[in-house]
């Protein structure tokens, strides 16, 4: 494992880069508001303006849910990849947001008023039936049979894709279009009450993924090995995936479907830092903050006033960036 | 007795054909016990059955007294070392990185290790002659330094038994003793080990007691001069084998060779 000094620097630094992401973050959006402007509204002492209320009220809880949704993401990435031993594995892959998004895509195509709190309600039941589903499948006899898991899981993603696709192909096209960016995933509709939601289940969701650190080391080794090195393998493996899938679930149903976060960050972090989970799992929390708060930031200014996905913009930073990651080879140097 | 069966049955879900069929044996604590025969014999499964990751369907297995599948692992863990077989790593652990994982069952899993463990664990790297690869990754390894990564692993943990399934598949010679040497030492210095191998010469010459398996039933339990016997390993491995007593350079042991199919056995040549 690398010295524990360079993982020092790089949590500190990671820290480091999602305070100032938040803080850049809270400094862009439409309303142009320069950084004196930004200084004054946010002293304690200033009364209500509207430039506080923007500040407070839309781009802050905006940037919180990034946050959140992109650190979750990231640690359920890590999970699934050391669940399934698959380097390909990420917290879609098995079908949760296809899950989420058939439930909001419903309840947005039968026009239903339910507000952003009640999509996303929805959003989470659909998560939480794949979720469900292909856990039932791979479980038996005590066992979670994680070849099984990966089959199911894809398959259960296809149907419900199938299932999202007829429903937007009967919906009206205004009701269709809304459903349709549902799925590409925005921080648009997020709230200080979402956000507390969000954060009750995503934190200690992640700190109870980092509490497994070790036996995830030993998981990635093999399943076997792992057992005879001390972990309740049967036990690791059921805990990671249902933290992993509600990590993911959490996320979908806020921000709804952006890919790429939890594939790329957990690599990213492995090439950089290693695969000690006991540091992956608080970087890649860190990490994948960062990157959606940054991502968000310029989704909503890149093309104002049109604001593009925000699963756009990851892959659009992240993709260049990983593969100057990948170039620079994962076995060169031992992790 | 560190392990125990008593008429164990296993058969493996979706498989008509018992794996064990009423196996029954004791091994001693402070012995070094090799378990051969041919493919598909039954030895691994009666690893798993004894390290308590497979539970017997009738009968027995004990470890220390205790059915061994109802061990807590971390228990077990600090108790016995093992190394599995499985194929090379993939993961692109250190190997320093690799053998700490020996000392998750004392560690919690969130923290770090503390001075007693990482003594432990360099320790173990030393035992294995691993000092010089210690940062290398383990992806980078040959075949004899992967196994000997295993080996310090399974010391990190402390261990009072070591279970090895087939330790030097793929080694040669030289590899295959260097393994052999550092069990033999382990039990030599107080602790059991049980090996699973197909090199019956190096069983016969490592181990103080042999367990013949052939076709899911203990064949034959003894000392290597019991066990290894022409019409024993003739019959079992359906092939004519020759033993021979060689005493020559001061290695006193048993040579298994397997002669020509067709020539009786015991007509074979001495040897010069």
């Amino acid at each position: 494992m690398k010295s524990s000094r360079s993982h020092a620097v790089g949590l500190l630094g990671l820290a480091l880069l999602l305070v100032v992401a938040m803080s850049a973050a809270l400094a862009v959006g439409p309303a142009n508001l320069s950084l004196p402007e930004i200084w004054k509204a946010l002293q304690p002492e200033a009364g209500e303006s509207p430039a506080r209320a923007i500040l407070l009220w839309v781009r802050l809880p905006r940037i919180v849910a990034a946050a959140l949704s992109g650190a979750g993401l990231a640690v359920s990435g890590v999970l699934f990849q050391a669940l399934l031993r698959n380097p390909l594995a990420e917290p879609y892959l098995l079908g949760v947001s296809s899950g989420a998004a058939l439930g909001a895509v419903a309840v947005l195509s039968l026009g239903l008023t339910v507000g952003p709190a009640g999509v996303g309600l929805a959003a989470l039941a659909g998560a939480l039936i794949a979720i469900a589903t292909v856990f039932r499948v791979a479980y038996a006899a005590g066992q979670l049979d994680t070849r099984v898991l990966i089959l199911a899981g894809v398959v259960v993603a296809s149907f419900f894709g199938a299932g999202v696709m007829l429903v937007l192909t009967l919906a009206e096209g205004r009701t269709a279009r809304s459903a349709l960016l549902w799925t590409m995933g925005s921080f648009g509709q997020a709230s200080w009450q979402m956000n507390i939601a969000l954060a009750a289940y995503s934190l200690p969701a992640a700190l109870a993924a980092f509490g497994l650190s070790r036996h995830l080391n030993a998981l990635a080794l093999d399943e076997e090995s792992a057992a005879h090195l001390g972990t309740e393998v049967e036990r690791v493996k059921k805990i990671s995936y249902l933290l992993a899938s509600l990590l993911a679930a959490a996320a979908v149903s806020v921000a709804g479907v952006i890919g790429f976060v939890g594939l790329v960050v957990p690599h990213a972090i492995r090439l950089l830092w290693g695969v000690d989970h006991r540091y992956l799992i608080p970087m890649s929390f860190l990490a994948g903050g960062s990157l959606l708060v940054l991502a968000d930031a310029a989704a909503r200014t890149v093309a104002q006033p049109l604001e593009i996905p925000v699963g756009v913009v990851t892959a659009l930073i992240g993709v260049p960036f990983f593969l100057v990651l990948l170039r620079r080879g994962y076995a060169r140097k031992p992790l | 007795m560190s392990f125990e069966l008593g008429d164990a049955w296993f058969r493996y879900p979706r498989s008509d054909h018992p794996a064990l069929r009423g196996v029954s044996v004791e091994i001693p604590a402070g012995s070094h016990t090799a378990i051969v025969g041919p493919n598909g014999a039954g030895k691994t499964t009666l690893a798993r059955l004894l390290l308590g990751t497979l539970r017997p369907q009738s009968g027995y297995a004990l470890f220390e007294g205790r059915p061994a599948a109802d061990w807590p692992r971390r228990e077990m863990a600090k108790r016995v070392g093992v190394v599995a077989q499985g194929g090379p790593p993939v993961l692109p652990v250190s190997v320093i990185g690799f053998v700490e994982m020996g000392r998750n069952p004392y560690v919690r899993p969130w923290a770090p290790l503390g001075e007693a463990d990482r003594a432990k664990v360099s320790g173990a790297l030393r035992r294995a002659d691993l000092e010089e690869l210690a940062s290398r990754a383990i992806t980078e390894l040959s075949g004899g330094e992967v196994q000997r990564a295993k080996l310090a692993r399974a010391f990190a943990q402390d261990p009072t038994v070591l279970v090895l399934d087939e330790p030097t598949a793929h080694l040669d010679v030289a590899h295959e003793m260097e393994i052999f040497r550092l069990v033999r030492d382990f039990v030599d210095a107080g602790g059991s080990a049980v090996t699973i191998t197909h090199s019956l010469h190096l069983a016969g010459r490592f181990a103080d007691r042999l367990c013949l398996l052939s076709d899911g039933r203990l064949e034959a339990v003894g000392s290597p001069m019991e066990v290894l016997r022409s019409e024993i390993l003739s019959r079992v491995f359906d092939w004519p084998i020759e033993v021979v007593a060689l005493d020559h350079a001061g290695l006193a042991g048993l040579h298994v060779v397997p002669v020509d199919k067709g020539r009786d056995p015991t007509h074979s040549e001495e040897p010069t």
